[in-house]
């Protein structure tokens, strides 16, 4: 939409630029910097051109092993996560009661989650999952379960699974929630009349209603497992071994364990642009999807 | 097919409603024929829309019964009714196609894949939509949507009753011609039962063989366009019905004779002289007030011509009281000396808003 | 006061919204945009009140050119479809809102509220909030709101849209009477040409982002230039034939399927029989055709009929002619026709609005006032 032009409306936008700048820009350009030199000690730098890039990308050499590794469990924690959270968001959105208190009560119980700071539900599981103390891992073992986090790979991918789904199920939840609701009584009424079953109603009027918000909440959904970083830090540090060890945890170990400022730089850029192209799919599919119809209303 | 009867029908949102604004429809008795063409006409908040919720099964009446063909549906859901509806909005299945939109009813119901398919092909010819059949339903224009949506209605064999609500709203108005037309020519071919809510009396009236006025949650007249324009039993329906709506003047009324202010109209027939208690009116339609300059008539002082292409509307004072008449295309009205000659068999006489015969 | 528009166009992702328009509104009398939905109507209306920028082209208001100038610095009032009022405040407070933004005082605040009130019928109300109230009433605060602020020009995006048919009618024959009252440019977007005849005033006729004729609403309808102002203008639609003239004074309507019947000639005014030979188009209003001929000049055209409708005043015949044209004849009285019926339906050559191939008009009927000075 065009609007009036006034050369002054610039002058509002610097302290926002600035801040940008600030905040952005100029830690992204030294990342930048980082990424093609070497370091040792005594903060000398030595120029080491796109060396960093280059091992970083073969997935022969140590670094790139760890980058592929990461971010193959990276892609992988996305994947579950979403695959269990978007139905069962729906799920829970579309059995929500219409009105009443039931109403209040229910959006208040799914708000808590989504209100708590990262690291405090890591240490609400941490505690909870344990085989020991914790209610949960305690309560899986007594039926016969093998579960120790600490140890085993699966129990700690259990877990990381299970807070994620337990604190953002109700992201979705409550998006379609107000995706369903904007959906006018008639439709129903409609379908009613035609003898449609829930089913039919469900993938006929629900669902072609409810694919934009939809397809928002998956965008925010992997960013956000995709740059997971407390809560898997927080309940298992990465381990055991590495089997939790997320492309950012794994950053985090590159540049502050061992102070391969280079190296971390370069992941850094690749992380990035990766988090960067999958934003823009997203974007290029919902606008051609709204430009087509558009044109067709 | 379905006959639809209305047995003592009233309802009221509140559970023990003693006052009369507590209804929202006041009880009545109705029978609707098999095949027939009705439309429910009012202002908003006149009960038409809560009628027609209660014939879909949206509300449960709280007074009364609701027959269709002699059977009790009263506490019967929608979709047990046999009945389809045209929403004010169009309200289509986006993602897929017109025909398979029109095919969604019968598939539903278990119809074998040939039977839908000439029942699709039929309705799909009987709305022209023949040339849009495998275009996606999203993006159509409003009057195809509504062409579809009550093309899904139609499909279907059993079904007993098709309900309108305000389908022309968002229609454009050349458009609405056609629409019109069209619904109408359907129900000549088909025979289905029809049932039209709007608050336009051009639809209600070009739509249906017999209109229900509603006002204030009663019914306060049924009969055919004609008899409504030409009998309006209540003052609100000579208000309501034709525009601009029926002069209703205060009037003192002796044996044949009408008072108005000082001047006096002849009237075609006596009113008995006990139906005279009462606040009477004289009703006279704008259309059957001849606009002449001289003559014997009512001597009005004009007030404002509008000229709205095909005829013009001549506002006048009478003894102060506003008086509408209407002139044709070519008239040339007088600035003074004007004289409204009504048409004596047109006069009609109200006694405590109700039509004196 | 005028304000005008100056060659504006306003074109989005290539596509033309508004192409070319130039139009001068003034105060005094209310100027309609009328045309079908997505005309550009609501386009037009939020170029003039600074919320779009035009692509190309000049908005001069009073003289100095305010096409750069943000809404917030504009004295404009809008008024929508939807009756859109603060659902918190009174009637009263709703009324003086835009008011109290100026600074002035609390009696002459209250003056203007009062009067705004009184001239919307609001007196009674003003205590209510507008959730209590009819949609005629809310609509009525809202216009209200509008004109108590003195704007310089006031836009009313159909306005009655949402009201049943008969508020409707009543506020449009108090609006004009409103509109002359304030020294504001009223704009008034309809679709319905009904409205635009009722409401008087001046008339654009819109249509795919034009304008096609720009006049007095009665000469508009009298003498549409063109024959998309004609249809713009006409409900019922107007009927349209193809027509061909020999250059010799004979003229004749060609229908759609050629056969034997469907060279209708018919006897030619003068001003017909003047025109040079070629293909033309003949325009006439559905109150024109009869069922009976009025004068020995009349074109008789055989049809069947589709549909009839009631009004309870009047009739709408719809008729498919032997020539395949669809046709809606107005009719006064009752006349109760059952589909498929044969029937004869008479023209009046002297009602006819004659377009040359370019869909100009050439020939409009004589007009009433000059009919009238001749007899």
């Amino acid at each position: 939409m065009q609007k009036p032009v006034d050369n002054r409306a610039w002058f509002l936008v610097a302290p926002v630029f600035m801040l940008v700048a600030f905040n952005a820009i100029l830690p992204l350009m030294t990342v930048v910097n980082y990424s093609f030199q070497d370091t040792f000690s005594n903060n000398q730098f030595f120029w080491n051109g796109v060396q960093w890039y280059v091992e970083l990308l073969d997935p022969r050499s140590e670094l790139g092993e760890r980058f592929y590794e990461s971010l193959g469990r990276s892609l992988a924690f996305s994947a579950i996560i979403l695959a269990i959270e978007v139905p069962l968001g729906l799920m829970v959105a579309l059995s929500m009661p219409k009105r009443g208190a039931a109403l209040a009560l229910c959006l208040m119980l799914m708000a808590l989650p989504l209100l708590l700071p990262w690291n405090v539900v890591g240490i609400i599981w941490q505690l909870y999952a344990r085989d020991n103390i914790g209610l949960f891992g305690w309560t899986v073992n007594a039926i016969g379960i093998p579960f120790n986090y600490t140890n085993s790979a699966v129990s700690s991918w259990v877990v990381i699974v299970l807070m994620d789904v337990w604190h953002w199920t109700s992201l979705i939840a409550l998006l379609c929630y107000a995706g369903l609701r904007a959906i006018p009584e008639a439709y129903y009424q409609a379908a009613k009349i035609d003898g449609a079953s829930r089913l039919l109603v469900f993938l006929r009027i629900q669902m072609p209603k409810l694919q934009r918000v939809l397809t928002i909440g998956i965008l925010l959904r992997f960013m956000d497992s995709f740059m997971i970083y407390t809560e898997p830090f927080v309940v298992t540090g990465g381990g055991p071994g590495n089997y939790t060890t997320m492309l950012s945890i794994n950053l985090v170990k590159i540049a502050l364990g061992q102070f391969d400022l280079g190296k971390a730089g370069a992941m850094s850029i690749v992380y990035t642009l990766i988090t960067l192209s999958v934003c823009w799919l997203f974007y290029t599919v919902i606008t051609t999807r709204e430009g087509k119809e558009g044109a067709a209303s | 097919m379905a006959q639809i009867q209305l047995e003592n029908l009233a309802h009221s949102y509140l559970v023990n409603p003693t006052q009369s604004w507590q209804w929202a429809l006041k009880p009545m008795n109705m029978t609707w024929r098999q095949g027939g063409a009705y439309a429910l006409l009012g202002p908003s908040g006149c009960g038409k829309t809560t009628l027609l919720n209660v014939i879909s099964g949206l509300v449960t009446p709280s007074h009364g019964r609701i027959l269709f063909d002699g059977r009790d549906v009263s506490r019967i859901p929608t979709e047990a009714r046999n009945i389809a509806q045209v929403f004010q909005f169009p309200v289509v299945y986006d993602t897929m196609t017109v025909a398979d939109n029109l095919a969604f009813p019968l598939q539903n119901r278990g119809v074998a894949k040939a039977t839908v398919a000439a029942r699709v092909r039929q309705v799909g010819h009987m709305l022209g939509l023949e040339p849009i059949m495998n275009r996606r339903a999203r993006g159509l224009t409003a009057d195809l949507q509504q062409k579809v949506s009550l093309g899904r209605g139609l499909v279907r064999s059993d079904v007993g009753a098709i309900l309108f609500d305000e389908p022309l709203t968002v229609i454009d108005p050349h458009l609405k011609w056609q629409l019109r037309a069209q619904i109408r020519r359907v129900h000549a071919e088909t025979d289905v039962t029809m049932i039209y809510v709007t608050h336009d009396q051009t639809e209600a009236l070009t739509f249906a063989d017999s209109v229900v006025v509603m006002y204030q949650g009663e019914v306060v007249q049924i009969g055919t366009p004609q008899e409504l324009f030409d009998r309006p039993a209540h003052t609100f329906v000579g208000y309501f019905i034709g525009s601009p709506g029926m002069n209703v003047l205060p009037a003192r009324v002796e044996g044949d004779r009408a008072h108005i202010g000082s001047q006096v109209l002849q009237l075609a027939q006596g009113i008995a002289a006990t139906a005279s208690d009462g606040k009477m009116e004289i009703g006279i339609r704008p259309e059957y007030l001849r606009v002449e300059r001289g003559g014997r008539g009512l001597p009005v002082q004009v007030r404002r011509v509008d000229d709205i292409g095909r005829i013009k509307i001549v506002h006048c004072l009478l003894e102060g009281m506003p008086i509408a008449a209407i002139a044709g295309e070519d008239a040339e009205i007088p600035a003074d000396g004007v004289m409204l000659v009504p048409e004596q068999t047109q006069i009609h006489v109200y006694c405590n808003s109700h039509r004196v015969e | 006061m005028p304000i005008e528009l100056q060659a504006v166009s306003r074109r989005v992702d290539a596509v033309d919204h508004i192409s070319n328009v130039s139009l001068t509104l003034h105060e005094g009398c209310v100027n309609v945009l009328l045309g079908p939905t997505l005309a550009g109507k609501t386009t037009l209306m939020r170029l003039m009140a600074g919320l779009d920028l035009p692509t190309e082209g000049r908005i001069v208001l009073n003289g100095v050119d305010v096409t750069g100038r943000s809404i917030r610095r504009r004295s404009v009032a809008m008024v929508y479809q939807q009756f859109i009022n603060y659902p918190a405040f009174s009637v009263y407070d709703n009324i003086a809102a835009p008011l109290r933004t100026k600074g002035l005082s609390k009696a002459e605040i209250d003056g203007k509220v009062r009067k705004a009130a009184q001239l919307l019928k609001l007196e009674s109300s003003l205590e209510k909030k507008p959730l209590q109230l009819s949609g005629g009433q809310q609509q009525r605060t809202a216009i209200a709101r509008a004109i108590v602020k003195d704007a310089e020009l006031v836009l009313l995006d159909e306005p009655l849209a949402n009201l049943d048919y008969k508020l409707r009618e009543e506020l449009r024959v108090e609006l004009p009477r409103i509109f002359d009252k304030t020294g504001s440019i009223f704009v008034y977007a309809t679709t319905e040409p009904s409205e635009a005849l009722l409401l008087g005033g001046r008339t654009a006729a819109l249509c795919e982002g034009k304008v096609a004729q720009f006049a007095d609403t009665a000469e508009v309808y009298r003498r549409p230039l063109n024959r998309i102002t004609a249809q713009t203008l006409s409900d019922p639609p107007m009927n349209f034939a193809a027509m061909v003239a020999e250059g010799d004074g004979r003229v004749a309507l060609h229908f759609a399927n050629d056969n034997a019947s469907g060279v209708v000639p018919f006897a030619a005014s003068p001003l017909v029989a003047q025109l040079p030979p070629g293909r033309y188009t003949v325009g006439f209003r559905a109150h024109h055709v009869a069922l009976s001929p009025r004068t020995t000049a009349s074109v008789k055209v055989r049809g069947e009929v589709a549909v009839t409708e009631l009004s309870g005043s009047d009739s709408f015949l719809h008729v498919d002619t032997e020539g395949g044209e669809r046709w809606i004849a107005l009719l006064a009285g009752v006349h109760e026709r059952p589909p498929g019926e044969r029937i004869e339906i008479y023209l009046d050559p002297e009602r006819f609005y004659i377009f040359d191939s370019r869909d100009n008009l050439v020939v409009a009927p004589v007009g009433p006032t000059a009919k009238m000075e001749r007899t």
